[in-house]
């Protein structure tokens, strides 16, 4: 898919909360042998007062900041060298939507987005939803994104992916299931730090993990959750998204995968002919584990990170239930000028405080039930 | 009676067939196993399988797999003796056919245990157990096993990694079986770090969850020049059954039905244990295999284990088990696997076996075991 337009990522931004639980703290409590089958070290939970919301507005701040940042370059360079005292805020009123992706919302019924698009000050005049797709809700926001600037209908629009990942204390993805994401601002493609330069989604009606209502924690299909799911969608829209711009994996400098845990993302990327070169500075999911509809997101934000001008990123994201949105984009040089202006992902990992007590980790993922 | 001769032989692999329905795998089992024949007359079908109901919400499998295949209105029923259903199945065709009742019949087993999670398929396979004195008590079919393992490593002074070399055997033949689940080799390290399933089992014990099916045609003997494959006899068909629980068992660790199953087939086809050229044992667990091996008399009481250990089981000594995988390298679909075993033996006995071959197999005996060995069902067939 292609907008009728070009229309780039202007800006973005993470976030990760601080506290810290190690996989041998949750094993231990479980009586299972914390040994090398432990599928990380140690994931991300979220502070007391944090939810999928406030972290949202975290990372919409940090691509806000680094927004005004590119902003301040590009007027300064207008300006013909004449240093602007300091940066201006960016104008939130050209952001003309603000989605949130995520499958843990605060609220069953009322938007996380809302909250979000006050916290910014982006409102009124402003399309605001919430995206239910399992781990590509934050992924499928980008490509409505996308599609509101690639039409005309916004300047600016504003894609989260976010989650306080929901693992059933016990089971295995309790192991994995943690905390964070980031936040994509689309613009037009002249003013954006990376192009985008096609897209597309893959979708099917197949239920590998879902949760209904009145259900605390997501079911999942084992095994099933693997190649019908998963790599499955995963290689499909990467394929297909490849095979139309005539690319193989050697083309791109880095690739972006969903991170269930580090063999999936690893393996998928394999079949794909991709490196673990390319797929390393995006495996966010080492380091925290896997962070749901901001998974992906996270991973690209790291990759923006360390990437330069000229440089390729592959994107694929996967969402239970099931679906891929694949995108391939361009680094510009406005990149460079926009980094700095917000917290890296792996300063946000390297932000860290442990809990060390099963029970305080429960108390933090809201994992203790009170009727 | 008349003899009876296998003269076609069908089977899917065996995997995780999440797309497939088990209509979908019984059907292609039986057409293969017609094409193999070459035949294309069949007067009735036994579709073996443990637990479509539970497993799939699907019963009546006789009339649907017969439906299926396109052979209504012939007479076609399930046959159920929980994991030795398929075993059950190729009896209930065998008879069919000694006994008159027809010319031609087919056996299909048939598991599709995929479409529920492990608790679901855990539950359905723990009906075979005894539904008021075991499964009600929460007790699952591996802890039965477990409670087998444990008590057998108490009486003869074994360890749990002393299993390992059937666990590794049967991989290690898998690798030669392209219908197998499970082709890559184990090592004794691996299976000793493997995740206890129920202590002492692990997982590198256990026969996996997975979909198939196998299906046989047999004929009388008299019918087998019609046909252009090698004719397989049936030598003995039997089945015995002991006590549903284990805990009603004089003693747990020698199974009754399948030492008189072994004995009454031995005695129906002239045969010693010395003669049987290889053995197609129900290794669902490691301790299954042992007791079985033990119960029809090719090791002694409390030696299967030195027996797997000196190599005697391995394609070239003088014991080969599970030539193609057994139920832990080719995969167990409850219900399929009885019906497996005995394609795999024709398999064998026609020196189609490719590099898994036992050379110069002549006799080759299958057995599969329902329940804690509350039923077993022996065949040794012949060329």
């Amino acid at each position: 898919m292609r907008t009728a337009r070009p229309v780039g990522i202007t800006a973005y931004g993470a976030y990760v909360p601080r506290p810290r639980v190690r996989t041998a703290t949750i094993a231990a409590a479980w009586g299972r042998a914390a040994d090398g089958r432990l599928p990380v070290p140690e994931k991300s939970v979220p502070s007391i007062d944090e939810d999928t919301a406030t972290m949202a507005i975290e990372a919409a701040r940090h691509a806000l900041a680094r927004a005004a940042a590119a902003e301040a370059v590009a007027s300064q360079a207008a300006a013909a060298g004449v240093a602007a005292p300091n940066i201006a805020p960016f104008p939130v009123d050209r952001i003309r939507a603000v989605w949130v992706g995520t499958e843990s919302k605060p609220y069953a019924v009322k938007p996380t987005s809302t909250i979000v698009a006050e916290a910014i000050g982006a409102v009124p005049w402003v399309s605001a939803a919430d995206f239910e797709f399992a781990c590509k809700a934050g992924s499928e926001a980008m490509q409505a994104a996308c599609a509101y600037v690639g039409s005309g209908m916004a300047e600016h629009a504003l894609a989260i992916g976010m989650d306080a990942a929901q693992g059933k204390p016990g089971d295995h993805l309790e192991m994995t299931a943690a905390a964070g994401g980031a936040a994509f601002l689309f613009g037009p493609g002249e003013t954006a730090v990376a192009r985008v330069e096609a897209s597309c989604s893959y979708v099917t009606d197949t239920a590998d993990f879902f949760r209904r209502q009145h259900m605390h924690y997501p079911e999942h299909g084992h095994r099933f959750t693997g190649e019908p799911s998963y790599f499955s969608h995963t290689r499909a829209a990467s394929t297909a998204l490849l095979e139309s711009l005539g690319r193989r994996a050697a083309d791109y400098r880095y690739a972006v995968f969903h991170q269930p845990n580090p063999k999936f993302m690893r393996r998928g990327a394999a079949d794909l002919g991709f490196d673990e070169a390319q797929v390393a500075p995006a495996a966010v999911v080492d380091r925290i584990g896997n962070t749901y509809a901001g998974a992906s997101l996270l991973g690209l934000a790291a990759v923006l990170d360390v990437a330069q001008a000229g440089d390729r990123i592959f994107f694929c994201s996967y969402g239970s239930g099931a679906g891929s949105d694949a995108f391939s984009l361009e680094v510009t040089p406005r990149l460079a000028e926009a980094r700095g202006a917000a917290p890296s992902v792996l300063e946000l990992v390297a932000r860290r405080h442990e809990v060390t007590d099963y029970g305080q980790y429960l108390r933090l993922a809201d994992g203790i039930r009170r009727l | 009676m008349r003899d009876v001769v296998i003269i076609g032989i069908g089977q899917t692999a065996v995997g995780e067939h999440w797309g497939r329905s088990i209509r979908d795998l019984a059907a292609e089992a039986v057409a293969k196993a017609r094409a193999d024949a070459g035949v294309e007359r069949v007067d009735a079908l036994y579709v073996g399988n443990m637990a479509s109901g539970a497993l799939c919400g699907q019963e009546n499998l006789g009339t649907l797999v017969a439906d299926a295949t396109g052979l209504l209105p012939i007479e076609a029923v399930k046959i159920e003796a929980a994991c030795a259903s398929g075993g059950a199945a190729v009896r209930a065709a065998c008879l069919a056919v000694a006994g008159g009742a027809h010319d031609y019949a087919i056996a299909v087993g048939v598991e599709k245990m995929t479409d529920l999670l492990t608790d679901g398929v855990t539950s359905a396979l723990a009906t075979a157990a005894d539904a008021d004195y075991e499964a009600g008590h929460g007790v699952s079919f591996v802890a039965l096993n477990a409670m087998l393992m444990r008590r057998y490593m108490h009486e003869h002074g074994v360890r749990r990694e002393d299993f390992a070399p059937l666990a590794v055997l049967a991989h290690a033949n898998a690798a030669h079986n392209p219908h197998a689940l499970y082709r890559q080799p184990i090592t004794a390290e691996e299976f000793a770090a493997s995740p206890v399933v129920a202590d002492p089992i692990g997982i590198l014990d256990s026969a996996a969850i997975c979909d198939g099916a196998a299906a046989v045609l047999v004929a009388p003997a008299s019918e087998a020049r019609r046909t252009r494959r090698l004719p397989i006899r049936i030598a003995a068909s039997t089945c015995v059954t002991d006590t549903v629980g284990l805990a009603e068992r004089r003693d747990p660790l020698v199974w009754e039905a399948v030492a008189a199953g072994a004995r009454r087939a031995y005695a129906l086809a002239k045969v010693g244990p010395g003669d049987i050229d290889f053995f197609e044992p129900h290794d669902a667990f490691t301790i299954v295999s042992a007791l079985s091996l033990e119960a029809c008399g090719f090791a002694d009481r409390g030696s299967a284990l030195k027996m797997a250990a000196e190599g005697r089981l391995a394609r070239d000594g003088d014991r080969p088990i599970c030539t193609l995988g057994g139920l832990k390298g080719r995969g167990h679909p409850v219900g399929a696997s009885g019906a497996y075993q005995i394609v795999e033996v024709a398999l064998q006995l026609r020196g189609e076996a490719g590099a898994a071959q036992i050379r110069g197999a002549r006799t080759g005996m299958a057995q599969s075991v329902g329940g804690s060995g509350s039923v077993a069902v022996t065949h040794i067939l012949q060329v």
